[in-house]
């Protein structure tokens, strides 16, 4: 039987989310002593973090000795279009090396060099060999050795305390739908178990949003169920902010075919390692798509491009390894050319590349999902692939240093994919593993920090607490529409009208249409009981999905250019004076608002890391000058 | 486009269900999980049923068809017959949540109850080598996805809510396994805990476990019988035999070593060998028929028995001849004094 009752727990420290970044803010709550709750959507252990195939991206130098955090910073802005919070973008390049080896020392099985390091490997618009694999299910093992070494702590608390969950518990199959303010701050997070449908309450100061993105909203897309866009939402309508919603990352290869898996991801390192491009007259097309500012950096034909694979120092990488986006909008391009393949994508072959016997070595699940989900051998045959919604850079607008949302909230902190600014415009591959470990472990430090700053604890007031359940059980009770429609609805909108190439007009008319949903999604319904429901939670979800989208659809209209994640078909170009802006979304009331905030500028000595020519691809002629007068003061 | 299916899909909670009838559009290219989906948009959208990655790589969305135990996200539905009726049922060895959605908290208890790893305590964090070949042995276990299918159809626990509690599963014999082959785990003592705390004993070697893996570990291979395997060696080797006979690590490892459906329990007092080295009195094994259904049927991973009939009334993991120590019969010697 089901009640009103709600169930209470207290905790210093509640992060809501179980992926990478959750679990390592986690860690560092509990390792700061302080009493730690981990909220899982899923059972613990299932997060969308086991998708990430190629690596964690860190300069440790391990295969390539001229690695280092600046030259990783450098690629980092580079990918991201000078968009990136820098400072964000220096720490992760800095830290980066120190969690992945930590990760060790939780017992991470990570592939070897010859001489017994962590072996790298090669990823788009990463200059060196730099992320740290296993295979291609880095992202599993990211997530397991996070999760045994959270067991490994219970196990400790066990010893001393006598329970495993004295000072560390994970709520599986627990979903928050609202946090609870007192004043401007957070004072608790309530939400429902799945299991039972029962409610509960975690009293606690300090909350870290670690929830992922919002890859549901989309038609297409490698993004799983719980990618509704929670931890975006609940600090919305906490009064944060979030900036960059209009970046949303297309990975360039998705399966397109069979349409059971359509969206599922095919690794970039399929393409590190010798995949090439075709269309569907059988060439390799994508020398005919390098951008200017990247000329310089890739191979002119097909035999330079072949021998980088062996003698990387004297040749230049082959343009299949270009930045996502260049890739995803050179595959879009093929396709509306008429050059694609049956399903509407391009073809993406490694079997003519390399012996059987090295594919399936070097890409031992890749190999392995083609042939059980779509009984493709790609030793064989060449994949059917296109763009698929995959992650989104826009998010949580943070401080740098400690997570610490920006807005009208405190005690609120949020890390990994669901806070924004790291990535800039657009995320490198392998960038977002090494993210959520560097910034998740911020956001569990400065949490369990800020939980000790407090005088006294925030208070929940039981009116909120009230609405709270009334909006979670309003769906049960309504009798309105089936949520299933209303989400395929978005997605089409969403898909349709807010995807990979974007116009003026689509976008007003998707505004619109999303105003049109918002008043369906507030006459939701569910049938059947609490119990399990997956209608009801998707009704619950639905509210959070269509404000995040909004977000995104009104930032999209707003920028007037194109840039990484972000394309525009009626601004083509990127605009040095946009460069200089952030887009940044709140809420008030129901209504979403929309402002503009200067990019934070870098610091003489990250900036006169790069080169004059390179800049100016990016910069204002002001900024420019700013640059000349810092490298002559410099020169005498 | 699609065609009509019949699918027969379990529906309840723990006070009760039945398999109720659903004629399903089904489209080319489709597996099982899509089919559970276009249910619950346009059927019964209440319909509990776990997933996330759809891509087999989370582990979430085991279930069984047609009797199989599967995930539902990588069963085409090409693989059956145009007019079969496809049969979906929840996870038998683990309590009932609500239709396909059962309760596997049992395998988050194994889990926490299984050493963690040990970190070397002179190797700072940066410094740890390791060859590839050394950590190839591992990293394959470490392709486990938690789906627990191997769990479920582990015939120890499947029919025998009574071994859940000494019995840790294949999923857990493969983390101890492991941990055993980690080149710088510092807990030297896995194998023995496999067996003394794990129930490692009372697995005999079915394989029903790897047959179900999704990720295609071969558990029994590669984990499970080697672990056995050096358990053995180790217990009968004459150096740590003396260890163990001078620092009693032999008692602490008989707790929970003997299996219980295989070998009855041994009376502490027979646990003491007598003046002469003799086990007088030790017990010998009892039989085991296989157990059946109340239809009297075989369970399922019965069907995959790698040989005819019940199990040795002797434990799979005991070879002949029996080292004269663990026998209970003196063989005289007629030089004796």
């Amino acid at each position: 039987m089901t009640t009103n009752r709600i169930e209470r727990h207290h905790y210093d420290v509640v992060v809501i989310g179980a992926g990478g970044a959750g679990l390592r803010a986690a860690i560092e709550a509990r390792l700061a002593g302080k009493r730690t709750a981990i909220i899982s959507k899923s059972l613990f252990g299932k997060a969308h973090t086991v998708m990430a195939e190629g690596g964690a991206a860190a300069a440790m130098g391990n295969v390539n000795s001229n690695d280092n955090w600046m030259v990783h910073f450098r690629d980092t802005m580079r990918g991201g279009k000078f968009l990136n919070n820098f400072r964000m973008a220096e720490l992760h390049a800095k830290e980066a090396p120190e969690r992945i080896w930590e990760l060790e020392t939780y017992g991470a099985l990570f592939d070897r060099t010859k001489d017994g390091k962590i072996s790298q490997r090669n990823f788009g618009g990463h200059e060196y060999p730099r992320l740290a694999h296993v295979g291609d299910r880095t992202g599993l093992e990211l997530i397991r050795t996070l999760q045994q070494k959270i067991v490994s702590l219970q196990q400790e608390d066990k010893r001393q305390y006598g329970d495993y969950d004295a000072r560390i518990r994970v709520f599986a199959e627990t979903t928050i739908t609202e946090l609870i303010l007192d004043g401007d701050r957070v004072a608790g997070a309530f939400g429902y178990r799945r299991e039972d449908g029962e409610f509960l309450l975690f009293e606690a100061p300090a909350i870290v949003l670690a929830t992922g993105g919002v890859g549901r909203s989309y038609k297409v897309t490698s993004n799983s169920w719980e990618y509704t866009g929670d931890g975006h939402a609940l600090a919305l309508r906490a009064g944060a902010n979030l900036i960059n919603m209009e970046f949303l990352q297309f990975h360039p290869t998705g399966m397109v075919w069979p349409p059971s898996v359509k969206g599922i991801l095919v690794t970039e390192s399929v393409r590190g390692d010798g995949g090439v491009l075709k269309n569907s007259e059988g060439k390799r097309f994508m020398f005919n798509y390098v951008p200017d500012v990247f000329r310089k950096q890739y191979a002119e034909t097909e035999e330079e491009a072949d021998r980088w694979y062996t003698d990387p120092d004297h040749n230049r990488r082959p343009p299949e390894l270009l930045p996502r986006d260049e890739v995803a909008r050179a595959i879009n391009a093929e396709v509306k050319a008429g050059r694609g393949s049956p399903a509407g994508g391009v073809y993406l072959d490694v079997s003519t590349r390399m012996p059987a016997e090295t594919i399936i070595k070097r890409l031992p699940s890749m190999h392995h999902q083609f042939k059980e989900l779509a009984d493709v051998d790609i030793t064989k045959e060449a994949m059917e692939v296109g763009p698929t919604c995959h992650y989104v850079m826009g998010g949580v607008e943070v401080d740098p240093d400690t997570g610490a949302t920006i807005g009208q909230v405190r005690g609120l902190f949020a890390a990994g994919e669901v806070s924004g600014g790291m990535h800039g415009s657009n995320r490198l591959g392998g960038n977002s593993l090494s993210d959520l470990l560097v910034f998740g472990k911020r956001a569990g430090e400065y949490a369990a920090a800020y939980a000790d700053s407090l005088p006294a604890r925030p208070k929940v007031s039981q009116a909120l607490v009230d609405t709270a359940v009334d909006a979670a059980l309003a769906p049960l009770s309504r009798d309105g529409e089936n949520p299933y429609t209303l989400q395929q609805d978005l997605q089409a909108v969403m898909g349709d009208l807010v995807g990979i190439i974007r116009r003026r007009g689509e976008l007003q008319d998707a505004l619109v249409r999303l105003a049109e949903l918002k008043e369906r999604v507030a006459k939701v319904s569910a049938s059947g009981g609490r119990r399990y429901n997956p209608g009801w939670h998707l009704a619950l979800d639905l509210r959070n999905m269509l404000v995040v989208s909004e977000c995104t659809a009104k930032a999209a209209l707003e920028r007037e250019e194109s840039r990484g994640g972000h394309t525009r078909e009626d601004f083509p170009a990127m605009d040095p004076n946009w460069r200089r802006l952030n887009l940044v979304t709140s809420l008030e009331g129901d209504e979403v608002l929309l402002s503009r905030k200067p990019v934070p500028e870098m610091r003489p000595e990250l900036i006169t890391l790069f080169d004059r020519v390179e800049l100016s691809k990016y910069l204002t002629d002001e900024e420019l000058a700013g640059f000349d007068a810092l490298a002559e003061e410099a020169s005498n | 486009m699609g065609t009509k299916r019949h699918f027969r899909v379990w529906r309840g909670d723990e006070n009760g269900g039945d398999l109720q009838d659903y004629q399903v559009e089904v489209n080319e290219g489709e597996v099982v999980l899509d089919v559970i989906h276009r249910l619950q948009a346009t059927q019964a959208p209440d319909l509990a049923c776990r997933w996330n990655c759809k891509a087999g790589k989370c582990g979430s969305c085991s279930m069984e068809i047609n009797g199989r135990p599967r995930l539902g996200c990588m069963t085409r539905m090409s693989t059956f017959e145009e007019n079969e009726t496809v049969t979906v049922t929840p996870l038998r060895t683990f309590p009932i949540v609500r239709d396909l959605v059962t309760d596997v908290e049992f395998n988050y208890v194994k889990a926490r109850e299984t050493p963690a790893f040990a970190p070397p305590a002179d190797l700072e964090p940066g410094e740890y080598r390791m060859q590839q070949v050394d950590v190839e042995r591992s990293q394959e276990f470490r392709k486990c996805i938690e789906c627990f299918l191997c769990q479920n159809v582990c015939h120890v626990v499947r029919d025998h809510e009574e071994n859940k509690r000494a019995f840790s599963g294949p999923r857990y014999f493969i983390r101890a396994a492991e941990l055993d082959m980690h080149p710088l785990d510092a807990k030297g003592d896995r194998k023995e805990y496999a067996q003394a705390q794990q129930g490692l004993g009372y697995c005999n070697i079915t394989k029903c476990c790897t047959e179900v893996c999704p990720e295609h570990i071969k558990i029994t291979d590669n984990a499970i019988i080697p672990m056995k395997e050096r358990v053995v060696d180790r217990r009968y080797d004459p150096i740590v035999k003396l260890g163990r006979r001078i620092f009693r690590r032999d008692q602490l490892e008989e707790q929970g070593t003997r299996p219980g459906p295989l070998l009855a329990q041994e009376p502490s007092h027979h646990a003491e060998p007598g003046a002469d080295g003799v086990k007088w009195n030790r017990q010998v094994a009892q039989g085991q028929a296989a157990a059946v259904d109340e239809n009297g049927r075989l369970p399922l991973s019965e069907f995959t028995f790698d040989r005819a009939a019940a199990p040795s009334p002797f434990g799979d993991d005991v070879t002949f001849p029996l080292p004269p120590d663990d026998l209970n019969y003196h063989h005289s010697n007629k030089w004796d004094t």
